[in-house]
C-alpha cells in the first residue's frame, strides 16, 4: 500500500522538505447536470503518449508542462508510457493503460448510461514537476480552455 | 510529485468552472494540496484504478470518484474508498 513509510528512503527525505503547493480553487463549482447527462474528460499525469506524439522531456529541470492530447478512439495498447519517475511500479500501466486512463471503462459507463458522454479527447502529462508555476499558468488555463471548448461537464484526474 | 501534479491542474480546471474529481494514492499530499474533490485509494504507487485488467474493481474505483462530483458535502472532499482486497498475483 502506498504508505510513507513504503516509500524509498530519498522519497521521504524529499517529501519532508518539499514545500507542497496549492491552487487557490474557491469556491469551487457545483454540477449542473446529473452525471447520466454529463460529458466526462479525463487528465492523467501517467505520461502517456501516441506512438506518433513527442515523448515528455526527462531532462528538464523542474518538470516537463507540456501536455499530449489523447483522442477517445485511441487504441490503448498502443500508448506508451514514458513518466521518468522511479518513485512507482511501473508494470501495471504498461499492462492495461485502464489503470491510469480508463477509457474503456468510461466507454462502458457511456453505454450503460452511467455517465451521459465520454469526450472527444482527453489529457495526458507527466506529473514529475517539482517546479509547477508553468502547470498553473499555462498548461491548466490551456487545457480547460480545450475541455470548455468541448462542453465538458466534468473532469476526471488520475495520478500514478 | 503526480499527486501534487494531479491537484494543481484539478484546483486550475475547477477554478476554470468546471468540476473535478480525482483519485489520490498519497493521502498526505493530497491534504496539503487540498484539491475540491478527491477519493484517497490505499493502494501502491502506480495502481490508481486497482489490478490491471480487472474491470469490475476499475468500474468500482472509477464510479466512486465520478459520484464524489454529485456529492452535497461542503468542498474540499477528500473521501477514503475501502480495499477489500489487493494482490498483484
Amino acid at each position: 500500500m502506498a504508505k510513507f513509510s513504503d516509500l524509498t528512503f530519498k522519497y521521504r527525505l524529499f517529501m519532508k522538505t518539499y514545500r507542497y503547493r496549492s491552487y487557490d480553487w474557491a469556491p469551487g463549482t457545483t454540477m449542473v447536470k446529473p452525471l447520466s447527462e454529463s460529458r466526462i474528460a479525463v487528465v492523467t499525469t501517467a505520461a502517456l503518449y501516441r506512438p506518433d506524439q513527442p515523448p515528455f522531456d526527462e531532462s528538464i529541470r523542474g518538470g516537463d508542462v507540456s501536455y499530449r492530447v489523447i483522442p477517445k478512439d485511441t487504441e490503448l495498447s498502443s500508448l506508451r508510457e514514458g513518466h521518468r519517475s522511479d518513485a512507482f511500479d511501473h508494470t501495471g500501466v504498461e499492462k492495461d493503460k485502464n489503470l491510469a486512463l480508463p477509457l474503456d471503462r468510461l466507454r462502458e459507463l457511456e453505454s450503460e448510461g452511467v455517465i451521459g458522454s465520454v469526450n472527444e479527447r482527453h489529457f495526458s502529462l507527466m506529473g514529475s514537476i517539482t517546479a509547477p508555476g508553468r502547470l498553473t499558468s499555462e498548461t491548466g488555463p490551456e487545457v480547460s480552455a480545450f475541455l470548455r471548448e468541448d462542453g465538458v461537464d466534468a473532469v476526471l484526474l488520475t495520478p500514478v | 510529485m503526480c499527486n501534487q501534479s494531479v491537484g494543481l491542474i484539478q484546483s486550475v480546471i475547477e477554478k476554470q468552472g468546471i468540476p473535478t474529481s480525482s483519485i489520490s494514492l498519497l493521502r498526505e499530499v493530497t491534504r496539503k494540496v487540498h484539491p475540491p474533490r478527491s477519493l484517497f485509494v490505499d493502494l501502491p504507487l502506480g495502481y490508481p484504478l486497482g489490478r490491471p485488467h480487472d474491470a469490475e474493481m476499475q468500474r468500482e474505483i472509477l464510479v466512486a470518484t465520478l459520484r464524489l462530483l454529485e456529492s452535497d458535502q461542503p468542498l474540499p472532499i477528500l473521501e477514503e474508498y475501502q480495499v477489500r482486497e489487493f494482490s498483484l498475483s
